[in-house]
């Protein structure tokens, strides 16, 4: 079996002291949640997974807090034994930030608990349903070379999937994450099979392309299970034996990986996939030492299997920037000289205008990681450290635990594939705005220059020629607000996450006032930047269930002009007064006088930090910033009463 | 590998299993023996003693399993 897939190798190996350190985590009163997540992100086999899941239980069971995790409720469909499973779901989810609850009903109940609208599994009111069905689950009838009869059974085994969904949809209306499904490895032609009709790996590809193409469509969440088998290998997924005695789906070795795979698609799902990618230079990017070897002695030409190694590395860095990540730099090295390399070698493909940040000096590798963070306004666990050198991975590691590090081998060869395996940037949905999000950090580095130079910041803000765009929310902005909604964690008041459905069910609500705010300036257009839902509280008043923001766009008032668009709706619903709630998390600080600078009064402050504002609507007149407003789509009813 | 080394490595998987370090492992040890012993732990049990002695039973091995002193003889006659 493949080690680095079956064994995780990006991850650091379990540390000795494993099994001790999570007993004390049962036997402490501190919030136990950090360090689980810390013993968590190591390579566990199946035995340590369950013994971490065991420790989380009782943690639970005990009615302590697993703060910083955030909770999920899973819960698990299959047609096969998942009893082993479930433990590894819930510690390795707590890898990725998430407090898994796992639901786990009775073996092979799947239609059943869709279907019915008191099973256990929609009672349970899961956050999510995990389909974790293969191919034994399908009515899959072979009828070799008959190509209407093969087209038949693909429609009946989407037409089953697609029942069971609107089953779990109509009865608890969770986010089903379907599986695609791995062909078995006994052909029966043998190379003919791919191309002829009614053979089951035909079958089973034309089912995997139309499940995957309906489940985006669904706004539901796809697991490409196929695809992880294949990159294993299909004989060493599918495993006769286990099937017979247990009726295990697949191999026992490969369930941690298989588990990691759901918990980094639960946590893309809770928005927690990681935002930049951060390069070390030497033997990284390139092969060699620059300050060493200069520019002529660097390895990075094609026809070099060393540089071809290290290319391999930039093509990712750049594929990856493509498709949203931001990337930076943190080298030890003298700055002129870590630059020289980006700006003449020929064959570089990571050019300096691809780079959000720049660190290039002697300081500590943590030092300089946490100001790559500070210049970007994001958080340490939107980091990913790349480095070739296991002194400064494990320091890092150290001072910085929410950065994740992946672990590297000594040959550069596999750099790429292991940072790829370790799934960092997993994604569920893509939005248009996410092509355009490396650069809108980057024209942010240009904004705080610019800004430097301006002087005063409200002259600055004047020269930006700023548009902010107000409308309802709508089925074209949805994925961005979902994906808003889900990840943002600084400006956020109340870090409520909604799945797709919860956010078409606020759209559809006429009591609901909800609000997608965009912003363009100079620079280009930021997209999406700002969410708001007010819900109906007492008679009279709009509760601000969510307020959050996109923090590339701190310090240009847009919260007060969001402000002054809430305020003319409420005036037009006959509003009288807005309520708005701090809930503090460990991420944001920054909004906890959010309210107190918009004018808001404070009625109420919690123990547990939590304080409450209220502004009456009528006669406030909140600070004005300098751009234009455009208001558009909300209802011609609404629009009159407002003009 | 002699008899001594397997229950010394075997003593070690079940602690490791089970999370239990009282768990005597003697020939005559059955599942009825042991708190958590069911068919999950058995084949968790199975698959880490597979793992650990880096071998492969057959279905039938497995199904004539009674005690660990059948285990035992099945490890010697594979390793």
């Amino acid at each position: 079996m493949n080690p680095l897939f079956a064994e995780l190798q990006w991850l650091p190996r379990a540390p000795r002291d494993f099994a001790d350190r999570l007993k004390a985590v049962a036997s402490s009163t501190d919030p136990a949640g950090r360090e689980l997540q810390a013993l968590a992100r190591h390579a566990l086999n199946l035995n340590q997974l369950t013994k971490l899941a065991k420790a989380i239980d009782r943690v639970r069971s005990e009615g302590k807090s697993l703060d910083p995790l955030t909770p999920f409720r899973l819960a698990v469909l299959s047609n096969s034994t998942i009893d082993l499973i479930a433990p590894a779901l819930a510690a390795s989810a707590a890898r990725h930030g998430i407090a898994l609850e796992v639901i786990q009903p009775a073996y092979d109940q799947v239609a059943q608990e869709a279907l019915t609208p008191d099973s256990r599994v929609n009672a349970s009111k899961p956050d999510a349903v995990l389909l974790a069905l293969d191919h034994r689950s399908l009515p899959l009838r072979l009828s070799p070379g008959d190509a209407e009869a093969s087209a038949a059974v693909v429609e009946g085994a989407i037409g089953y999937l697609q029942a069971l969904r609107n089953g779990i949809k109509a009865n608890s209306n969770a986010l089903c994450i379907f599986q695609t499904f791995p062909p078995p490895p006994e052909p029966l032609f043998g190379s003919l099979d791919r191309a002829l009709p009614g053979t089951m790996r035909n079958l089973i590809d034309g089912i995997n392309r139309e499940l995957a193409g309906l489940v985006l469509g669904w706004g539901d969440v796809l697991l490409d299970v196929a695809a992880l088998a294949e990159t294993v290998g299909l004989s060493d997924w599918h495993n006769p034996q286990l099937w017979n005695m247990a009726k295990f789906s697949f191999s026992d070795e490969l369930i941690p990986l298989y588990a990691d795979h759901v918990a980094r698609t639960v946590a893309a799902i809770r928005g927690k996939s990681r935002k930049v990618l951060i390069l070390d230079l030497d033997n990284t990017v390139w092969g060699g030492v620059i300050g060493d070897d200069g520019l002529e002695g660097i390895k990075i030409a094609q026809g070099d299997a060393t540089g071809e190694a290290h290319l391999a590395v930039q093509r990712l860095a750049l594929e990856l920037r493509q498709r949203g990540i931001v990337l930076a730099v943190s080298s030890k090295n003298t700055d002129e000289v870590a630059r020289e390399p980006f700006e003449k070698h020929p064959e570089m493909l990571l050019k300096l205008e691809h780079i959000a940040v720049f660190q290039a000096n002697w300081n500590d590798k943590a030092t300089n990681i946490q100001a790559i963070a500070e210049e970007l306004s994001l958080g340490l666990d939107a980091m990913v450290f790349l480095d070739d050198n296991p002194v400064e991975r494990g320091l890092v590691r150290k001072l910085l635990p929410q950065v994740a590090v992946p672990e590297l081998p000594e040959d550069p060869a596999w750099y790429a594939r292991t940072l790829a395996a370790a799934g960092y940037f997993e994604a569920v949905t893509f939005a248009s705005e996410d092509l355009k999000r490396a650069g809108f950090y980057q024209d942010n580095a240009r904004r705080a220059s610019l800004q430097k130079q301006a002087g005063g910041v409200d002259a600055y803000l004047a020269s930006l020629d700023m548009t902010i765009t107000f409308q309802p929310f709508d089925a074209t902005g949805r994925a961005r607000i979902v994906q808003l909604i889900n990840k943002s964690n600084q400006y956020n008041l109340t870090t409520r996450r909604y799945t797709d459905p919860e956010v078409v069910a606020a759209e559809n609500d006429p009591e609901v006032f909800t609000l997608q705010v965009r912003l363009a300036d100079i620079f280009g257009d930021n997209g999406m930047i700002s969410v708001v839902i007010c819900r109906p509280g007492v008679v009279g008043d709009w509760e601000i269930d969510t307020w959050l923001m996109s923090c590339r766009v701190l310090g240009r008032k847009v919260e007060h002009m969001v402000l002054r668009e809430i305020l003319e709706h409420a005036r037009a619903a006959g509003i009288s007064k807005l309520s708005g709630t701090y809930k503090p998390t460990d991420r944001n600080k920054l909004v906890v006088d959010h309210y107190a600078k918009l004018g808001f009064a404070k009625v109420a402050e919690e123990e547990s930090g939590v304080t409450r504002w209220e502004l009456m609507v009528e006669g406030v007149e909140p600070e004005s910033a300098p751009m234009k407003v455009v208001s558009q789509g909300f209802s011609p009813m609404k629009e009159n009463s407002l003009r | 590998m002699d008899e001594p080394q397997i229950y010394a490595r075997l003593a070690e998987i079940f602690n490791d299993v089970f999370d239990d370090e009282s768990i005597a492992v003697t020939p005559e040890l059955s599942a009825k023996d042991v708190d958590g012993w069911d068919s999950l732990t058995h084949i968790r049990l199975l698959l880490t003693v597979e793992k650990t002695f880096k071998t492969r039973f057959t279905t039938s091995e497995i199904g004539k399993l009674e005690n660990v002193g059948d285990l035992v003889a099945l490890i010697k006659a594979h390793v």
